[in-house]
């Protein structure tokens, strides 16, 4: 990094405690992103600064923070057009602080469970061919080896077929944008609803919703209604303010998940 | 609770400790985490025994888990396209250059359509041909397109398809942000007793551990330990691994008195960002990319890829599709043959994807056209991506059968402790991975050892008992069939022991931490990268001791209890250069040059294979020895003592 340096505030906060911002120097350069400038700050003046972060490739969804009132992720976004106004780097809104920049994730991964994230079918229906016993468990009832001869598929792999559904495309298009979601919670910190309305399902929660109620495979709308629909915290607290669609990292446009979501409740 | 630093010293008598009990203890919610948990919870339904528990401990929460960025695919032989499992099962020994075992490779290879149909059962979104089928793409060193792929983010939903899968499943308790520090193995305070005693396996009690949001040590106490820890490529300077891949678990299990094997083998990925390091997938090259030195010119010809291809036509095993090892030697040359183009974060060659055009690119590459715009100011439908070699995959590892049972040195089973993933050499990928083989061994490995995991629980096992231990209220209210009550005393006090020793670490030392990181990551980038010799190697080992006497009196400033993050870098950092230096002494051991071991003064392949076997003395130093390779029919065994070399033994002292 070259001599220039820039003025980086952080609000730090320990548990039970107020928070409080201070300030650090903090070398840079055209490339130097928020995530290196708290690194360089926990490496050289701070070792107790905490916050979070992993790969570094804005794909993991750990290193949210809030810089200069806006959600972020720290990785990917540079410091150097701040030179001028300065930064501020603050946790994630709408979250309680656990430490410094970290912000508690349980109640988002709660949300999430709630709206039932996983692959829903209907009992009554068979949408792919009956997998047999032995390739599906076979494997449980062999502690001590012997399982390539219970349970592998015949060697003359031609004549056989997996057990799995059929996707066109097309229908695997339909849930795609939704499924990009990184649980980084940038969505939860811009939504102003959640300010007012802290159990509401939230963006991320309800576009993952989606994401299950558009695949083709998946039978579970009617049972995932009941959270978003039938619920004063799910679909209805969002006035469409597209927060969230703006924070959003990946594109994922959770404020279309809601409203199309919205839509169909009413006219349904 | 009361803090522990060193203004308020406790005595590991005092130290205050939560116990959980568990049927299953997985460490780690990646891929092959997850997949370990959630066949542990089919396995314990279809005993009826609903009431388990499976204790899933992620040191993050398990959606950052470094699966998160696989890219490129999870290889499997898709039936009706003219492919075989015998060609899946050679192109995979081929890659392994002798290291590999074919009863693992056959074994993996049989399973693995199997559980790639499983994964889009639970609905993973495989990328789709027009029959509505998965589609298969070409990958590198396989002869035929059998790699599964969702886009170019495969790892990104094959982890969140299980993560969130696992979240429907009431048996399986997320410990998120808890950071195992140790295994409980029988007498683990004496494991030179156990080397010594062959044929007398030991067994698994559980592991101690640090819940770092309530800042307080946990004991799981349970029948079965599933490690799936991951690699330590982190290690490297320029590395396309997460901060948080630092071979953890590797360590633990040496500190335990097992083996780690072949670890110097790692592979070294020959299209990443130049900097950060960050991932261009293989499927770039596989869907037509280019490579293309500082004259424009498709220079892999010129060094042994050839004869080329034409430009977007990809063939199998040719220029851009050659071995990643092949791909990662050729940038060596190119680059001492002044090919490459210098920058400011070393020399790098150039990845066209042009000619691929927008809407493929788009289609096929999103991530990678993200990628390269944010992180190298590139957009690739206009211009190539500068890209150079990086530390990727750590093929060597805790030594297991090909269902991830972990050996003792001796080759006898460790009753129920197991390793999948990247932390385990199971046989699968020996000298050298194929891209795709790894996701698709954490599913299979991992739900073979989920399975056997399950079926070491005790019926009607009084679980879920979580009891607070302190010094006021040390209780012990649950007598275990078969677990004395006096002998799982031992086992709390030890544990207790043991996380006090790491405990005391914070709030002392003056060596800088970051200081050590990069000097570490820089002597790995220079001596320990494509290609090795032996004045490299014995300069990277003695770098590795000046940094593991400095590691003696590293600095931990924070003295807090919760979210420690200082202290949890600095006990990543001790196992990454624990593990560097049993790589330098592994490749220091091995005198020939094979899959992603080059030595420039051992060129030839030593006619007989032989696995490096890495262990740790009793006084934390380490030992390797050369042990001939069995190839599977006495499989995962590393072998008796007849072919080690003494000579070569290294015997340093080990920080930790």
């Amino acid at each position: 990094m070259s001599e220039q340096t820039l003025r980086v505030a952080v609000t730090r906060q320990e548990p039970g405690q107020e928070p409080r911002d201070e300030m650090f120097d903090v070398p840079f350069d055209e490339r130097t992103s928020v995530l290196d400038a708290l690194d360089w700050i926990k490496d050289h003046a701070e070792p107790g600064l905490t916050f979070r972060w992993s790969c570094r490739s804005g794909v993991c969804g750990s290193c949210g923070v809030m810089v200069n009132g806006r959600p972020v992720l720290s990785c990917e976004t540079t410091v150097a057009g701040y030179r001028t106004s300065g930064l501020t780097v603050g946790p994630l809104e709408n979250a309680r602080v656990q430490r410094d920049l970290a912000v508690d994730t349980e109640g988002f991964v709660a949300k999430l469970r709630e709206v039932k994230p996983w692959l829903l079918s209907d009992p009554d229906s068979s949408s792919i061919a009956p997998c047999s016993q032995n390739n599906d468990e076979g494997i449980a009832r062999s502690p001590q080896g012997g399982v390539a001869a219970e349970c592998s598929l015949p060697n003359d792999i031609e004549g056989c077929s997996l057990p799995m559904h059929t996707q066109t495309p097309q229908q695997a298009a339909m849930f795609a944008d939704y499924s990009a979601c990184i649980n980084c919670l940038l969505c939860y910190s811009a939504c102003p609803v959640l300010t007012e309305v802290p159990d509401f399902l939230g963006p991320a929660a309800i576009a993952l919703a989606r994401r299950w109620d558009l695949d083709s495979r998946d039978e579970g709308a009617a049972t995932r209604a009941e959270i978003l629909i039938e619920n004063e915290f799910g679909i209805w607290p969002c006035n469409q303010n597209g927060a969230c669609t703006r924070a959003c990292p990946k594109d994922v446009d959770p404020a279309r998940a809601i409203r199309d979501t919205q839509r169909e409740a009413l006219s349904g | 609770m009361d803090p522990v630093s060193a203004d308020n010293p406790l005595s590991p008598a005092d130290l205050p400790l939560r116990i959980e009990r568990a049927d299953v203890v997985v460490v780690g919610g990646g891929g092959a985490g997850l997949s370990a948990a959630l066949a542990a919870a089919e396995s314990f339904v279809t005993r009826g025994q609903a009431d388990a528990v499976i204790a899933l401990i992620s040191k993050v929460y398990p959606m950052r888990s470094h699966t998160v960025a696989a890219e490129g695919g999870a290889a499997g032989v898709m039936p009706g396209g003219g492919d075989s499992l015998e060609q899946h099962v050679a192109d995979t020994l081929r890659g392994g250059a002798g290291l590999s075992h074919e009863d693992a490779v056959r074994f993996i290879v049989e399973q693995a359509p199997i559980e790639l149909a499983r994964l889009e059962r639970l609905g993973m979104p495989w990328t789709r041909d027009e029959s509505g089928q998965p589609a298969v793409r070409p990958f590198g060193g396989m002869t035929h397109p059998r790699t599964w792929f969702a886009a170019d983010k495969t790892g990104f939903h094959l982890l969140h398809t299980l993560y969130q899968t696992t979240l429907r499943t009431k048996s399986i308790h997320h410990f998120n942000e808890h950071l195992v520090l140790d295994l409980l193995l029988d007498d683990t305070t004496r494991p030179s007793l156990h080397r010594e005693q062959t044929g007398f396996g030991r067994r698994s009690h559980g592991v101690v551990g640090y819940d770092q949001q309530r800042g307080e040590v946990v004991v799981w106490l349970a029948p079965a330990v599933i490690l799936a820890t991951g690699g330590y490529a982190r290690a490297w300077g320029t590395s396309t691994n997460a901060g948080i891949v630092t071979g953890d678990g590797l360590t633990m299990a040496l500190r335990a008195g097992l083996p780690l094997r072949d670890l110097e083998m790692v592979q070294v990925h020959p299209t990443c960002l130049p900097g950060s390091g960050i991932l261009i997938t293989e499927a770039a090259r596989g869907e037509g990319g280019v490579l293309l030195d500082a004259n424009g010119e498709r220079y892999l010809a010129d060094y042994g890829l050839g004869p080329p291809t034409p430009r977007g036509e990809p063939m199998a095993r040719r220029m851009e599709l050659g071995p990643r090892d092949a791909l990662s030697q050729a940038f060596f040359h190119a680059e001492r043959d002044g090919r490459t183009t210098s920058t400011v974060e070393g020399s790098v060659v150039y990845l066209d994807l042009r000619h691929l055009g927008a809407e493929r690119i788009k289609e096929r590459l999103p991530l990678v056209s993200e990628l390269a715009r944010r992180f190298a100011g590139v957009d690739p439908t206009q211009e190539p991506i500068p890209v150079r070699p990086a530390a990727h995959y750590t093929m060597g590892g805790i030594v297991t059968t090909p269902m991830g049972q972990v050996l003792t040195a001796e080759g006898t089973k460790v009753a129920g402790l197991f390793a999948v993933g990247e932390c385990a050499s199971t046989g699968l990928h020996g000298a050298n991975r194929l891209g795709s083989n790894s996701l698709v061994e954490t599913l299979v490995v991992g739900r073979a050892a989920g399975a056997t995991a399950a079926s070491l629980a005790e019926v009607n096992d009084d679980s879920a008992v979580s009891t607070r231990f302190g010094s006021s209220n040390c209780r012990i209210d649950v007598k275990l069939p078969n677990r004395p009550q006096d002998a799982e005393q031992r086992l709390i006090a030890h544990a207790r022991e043991l996380a006090a020793g790491w405990l005391a670490m914070r709030g002392r030392g003056i060596e800088s931490p970051a200081e050590i990181r990069r000097e570490l990551g820089r002597v790995l980038d220079a001596e320990v990268s494509i290609f090795r010799d032996a004045a490299g190697l014995a300069r990277a080992a003695t770098a590795l001791d000046g940094l593991a006497a400095r590691y003696e009196n590293v600095r931990v400033a924070d003295t807090s209890d919760v979210l420690n993050t200082d202290w949890v870098q600095v006990l990543e950092l001790g196992a990454m250069l624990t593990l560097a230096r049993g790589t330098i002494a592994a490749a220091q051991a091995r005198e020939e040059s094979r899959g992603a071991h080059q030595r420039l003064d051992f060129p030839d392949l030593d006619p007989a294979a032989h696995h490096s076997i890495t262990a740790m003395n009793t006084d934390n130093s380490l030992r390797v020895h050369l042990s001939l390779a069995e190839r599977g029919k006495d499989e995962g065994s590393p072998g008796d003592d007849a072919h080690s070399c003494p000579a070569r033994q290294n015997d340093r002292e080990e920080g930790r």
